[in-house]
């Protein structure tokens, strides 16, 4: 992209009457592979080139995407009178000083010097190593890595170029006994740097080792148990638990809801802190970037502090709709869609406990690792574990089949009763809303202890 | 681009044609789409969207091994048919040839009045839905969508077979939320058709039903009993992890539980399902699947027994099967075994019957994580979104803070009932509701 496109952008911005329009010109390239068993199933590349417009005026918002950027005056034109279609009450928007920037990747290892015969190569080791533990039927292994170079320009004057690199790596295994089929999975993503899925031929082996060794793990009842949760799993948790929960959009509009997330309302113990924020605990994370996609700053967000919520995630609009300042977390998963306000890398910061503390208080429990997935409905949530292990008397003990597990926010949270000091970073799979999946995102967490926690059963 | 896409065909044959020039084979997609999505929020009208895009994929065979790229830049179709030939040496090996000229079935799925619908219609019907819904319940906030779509899919390949058509589609879906003290209660209801209309009276109606069977909150107990899955349940509860064990892909892996099964009884004899893509005016209904191959009739499971599995034809030339037409493919990734438009074969038991049928029972009506279990092995698990108590034949209340949890096939083969009720659900899934004999509930406290 270049000063034409510049230029193009904004002449077609000239002299149209709107109270707000953005652009965003998004080009991409991606390539992936996908095995199953030892054989590569599936190797492809795709690029792609596109944009779209949002508009605000006369009280309602337009929004237009297209792949031919030489419709870009038409498509202006379009946005703006979608806008004014809808009609509504003034809609307002946080004040930002205009930005010009541009931005480059973040990269460690860029995927794209990484020939793809030498991409085969490593992912033939895992695939083979998976294959090669007794007693496993199939293993699948999912990889890609992508460039985005997106521009963005407003009305006001701001004008980014931002560039961003993702890896992605998903390896599982399967095994079965007549009916019985059971599996295990990891999930693992980069910012920019192919470094992280090399040398994992440990974690190939331990993954096809794990999906046998379920065939004999005994189910877990259903019901109410003490769990430990390992940092992936509390990372999940504290997304799904409290994360969408702070994402404004869902609350600026329902004076109901506003009143039951009131700052200053206590959601857990003394020892619980949140925080959400694209530039922490690193500003090299998945979900971390310079600039949202209304190119307002990614920052650090304290959602909880000492148990106490005082803090949430906004757009320019919801941001300005409860009066509060705008956090840099409208985000959108491609050029296909208008931003909306979501998550970065959200985090339980780190307690003062030893994990080995926190399991050597369970007499009978469960300790919980790793995770399929997880969902929320604001109030109630569940999220999966991929390994359970029965705790007695204060030590791990036998495998158990996985757990679905499933909280309610205004409960869940205070049944936090201890917070170790491991925190660590989830890079892997990504998060849905409203259409927008998977946005690269991060989550983590410290080990934790939930009493009482509902469990679905196996 | 328009000049292009007024010309698909003719960008579809240049781009074969370039890769025909390196390859043994190949088929290339076009695929155009346009949607104009209006959405509400808070009772009231507050997006229009519209969306305009186009792609190219090509797929070819070069020494026995396939190649594949796609573009949305359609500046750049050098580029693309370099990219599918770079790949291609590292590719799966092809066990299959593109297939040539067929007798494709007549499926109408294309009502040109669909586009005609203007925003203001789209607005006024939509706001028809809020309003109708407060009339009732003031106290809900509503917020959904109305859409209509129109694509064009054309596919050629180099053994002169392909199709080409063109699919309508007209979207609405709203849902009602409540919040009362700490307690949040979220409906929604849906519907699509192919041609402009559906039936908001029924959309309106259900959500209604929905605030007014969970006006009150009832407790339970963990405990195993009856439940029976409405409509939507039935999709994630039985129908996810049963169409993952009937993949072609699955079965030839040995990492279906139904593999080596055919003909076997999996369910109860009342139970049939069945893959549909020729049913004319279903939106998700196709004349051939995404390979070229035609559509047809596709018996799963009839009554109880395994009937077939589905194969898209990469996967049949492995297992020695013949493709069933089940290859479906986004623009950006090869084509894999899917199913298309599911019926679930009606019962005959009145929803009313079973309702009243329960001593002390669950009603299924949403599910929360349904899917991100182990779901290949059969498992369901999920959070009670919305379900409500029946108590002596009648519901009670909404259940809170419950999951339920089970194995598809285990609760297929002890059905209590098959409902009477069946209806479509959106384009691609009719099916009636069903009762399970014993599911395990998991509930928080105590009841």
């Amino acid at each position: 992209m270049d000063e034409a496109i510049r230029e193009r952008i904004q002449s077609a911005l000239k002299g149209v009457e709107a109270q707000y329009i953005e652009v965003h010109v998004e080009e991409a390239a991606s390539s992936h592979l996908r095995y199953r068993g030892r054989e590569l199933e599936e190797v492809g590349r795709s690029s792609g080139l596109g944009g779209n417009v949002r508009a605000l005026a006369g009280g309602g918002w337009g929004f237009v995407n297209f792949n031919d950027l030489t419709e870009l005056p038409a498509k202006v034109r379009q946005a703006v009178s979608q806008a004014r279609l809808v009609g509504g009450e003034r809609i307002d928007l946080a004040e930002v000083a205009p930005v010009v920037d541009h931005v480059p990747p973040v990269l460690g290892q860029d995927p794209a010097s990484v020939a793809l015969a030498d991409k085969k190569r490593l992912f033939d080791e895992y695939v083979n190593l998976m294959m090669g533990v007794n007693g496993v039927q199939n293993a699948s292994l999912g990889y890609s890595d992508g460039r985005r170079r997106m521009l963005y320009a407003n009305t006001e004057g701001s004008y980014i170029e931002q560039e961003r690199v993702d890896v992605n790596l998903r390896m599982g295994a399967q095994a079965r006994q007549g009916a019985d089929v059971q599996q295990f999975a990891v999930s693992l993503g980069s910012l920019g740097d192919y470094g992280l899925v090399q040398g994992l031929h440990e974690t190939a082996r331990e993954t096809a080792e794990k999906a046998v060794a379920l065939l004999a793990a005994p189910k877990v009842a259903g019901g109410e148990y003490t769990v430990v949760l390992d940092p992936v799993l509390a990372g999940v948790f504290i997304h799904e638990a409290f994360g969408h929960l702070s994402e404004a959009d869902h609350i600026y509009a329902e004076p109901r809801l506003q009143e039951l997330m009131k700052p200053g309302r206590r959601f857990g113990g003394e020892h619980l802190n949140v925080k959400d924020g694209a530039t922490v605990p690193r500003p090299t994370l998945r979900g971390s970037y310079l600039y949202d996609d209304e190119g307002v700053a990614g920052q650090e967000t304290d959602l909880i502090r000492d148990g106490v919520l005082v803090g949430r995630l906004h757009s320019r609009e919801t941001a300005a709709k409860l009066g509060e300042r705008p956090t840099g977390n409208a985000r959108a998963l491609n050029y296909r869609f208008a931003p909306i306000v979501r998550m970065t890398n959200t985090f339980i910061v780190p307690g003062q406990a030893s994990p080995d503390e926190l399991i050597a208080g369970v007499k009978d429990g469960l300790y919980v690792k790793s995770w399929y997935g997880g969902m929320t409905s604001m109030e109630m949530f569940t999220f999966s574990a991929g390994e359970a292990y029965r705790i007695r008397d204060g030590r791990i003990a036998e495998l158990c089949r996985p757990v679905m597990l499933s909280g309610n926010v205004f409960s869940t949270l205070h049944n936090i009763d201890a917070i170790a000091s491991d925190l660590e970073m989830n890079e892997g799979g990504g998060c849905g809303k409203a259409g927008q999946s998977p946005l690269p995102v991060s989550n983590g967490s410290p080990h934790i202890r939930i009493q009482n926690c509902l469990i679905g059963g196996a | 681009m328009a000049t292009l896409r007024a010309n698909a065909e003719a960008v579809v044959d240049a781009v074969l044609a370039r890769a025909m020039r390196s390859a043994q084979e190949a088929e290339v997609l076009y695929v155009a789409s346009e949607s104009a999505p209006l959405h509400w929020e808070a009772n009231a009208i507050k997006g229009a969207d519209a969306s305009d895009a186009a792609g190219v994929a090509v797929r070819l065979i070069k020494d026995g091994r396939v190649g594949f790229s796609s573009t949305s830049n359609l500046d750049d179709l050098d580029g693309l048919v370099a990219a599918a030939l770079e790949t291609a040496p590292f590719g799966a090996e092809a066990r299959f040839h593109f297939p040539g000229p067929q007798a494709l079935p007549e499926v109408p799925v294309h009502d040109p009045a669909t586009a005609g619908v203007s925003l203001d219609e789209m607005a006024s019907l939509g706001q028809g839905i809020v309003d109708a819904v407060r009339a009732r319940f003031p106290e809900a906030q509503v917020e959904g969508g109305v859409s209509r779509s129109s694509s064009r899919m054309v596919l050629r390949n180099s053994a002169g077979g392909g199709v080409s058509y063109q699919r309508s589609r007209f979207g609405v879906g709203f849902g009602g939320t409540v919040i009362r003290g700490e307690d949040m209660l979220f409906t929604h209801e849906s519907d699509s058709s192919v041609h402009p209309k559906v039936d908001t009276e029924r959309i309106t109606a259900s959500i209604c039903r929905q605030l007014e069977w969970a006006r009150q909150t009832a407790p339970i107990a963990t405990k195993v009993m009856p439940v029976l899955l409405l409509e939507s349940a039935v999709a994630s509860v039985l129908l996810g992890p049963l169409l993952a064990g009937l993949n072609g892909k699955a079965v030839y892996q040995g990492t279906s539980p139904l593999a080596g099964r055919l003909g076997e009884r999996v369910a109860d004899p009342r139970f049939s399902l069945t893959d549909d893509a020729t049913i004319p005016w279903r939106s998700s209904a196709r004349p051939a699947d995404d390979e070229g191959v035609a559509s047809r009739r596709l018996p799963l499971i009839e009554a109880g027994a395994i009937a077939g599995f589905y194969y898209d034809l990469q996967t049949a030339g492995l297992a020695g099967a013949q493709s069933t037409g089940s290859g479906e493919r986004g623009l950006s990734s090869l084509p894999g075994p899917s199913t298309s438009v599911l019926v679930v074969g009606d019962g005959d038991t009145p929803l009313e019957a079973m309702i009243a049928g329960m001593d002390e029972g669950l009603i299924v009506e949403s599910l929360l994580g349904a899917g991100q279990s182990n779901i290949l092995g059969g498992d369901f698990n999920a959070n009670v979104l919305l379900g409500y108590k029946v108590e002596g034949g009648q519901v009670v209340g909404r259940v809170k803070n419950a999951m339920i949890s089970g194995n598809a096939y285990e609760a297929l083969s002890a059905l209590r009932a098959v409902g009477s009720d069946g209806r479509w659900q959106g384009g691609g899934l009719y099916t009636p509701s069903i009762a399970l004999e014993r599911v395990s509930v998991s509930a928080q406290g105590k009841a």
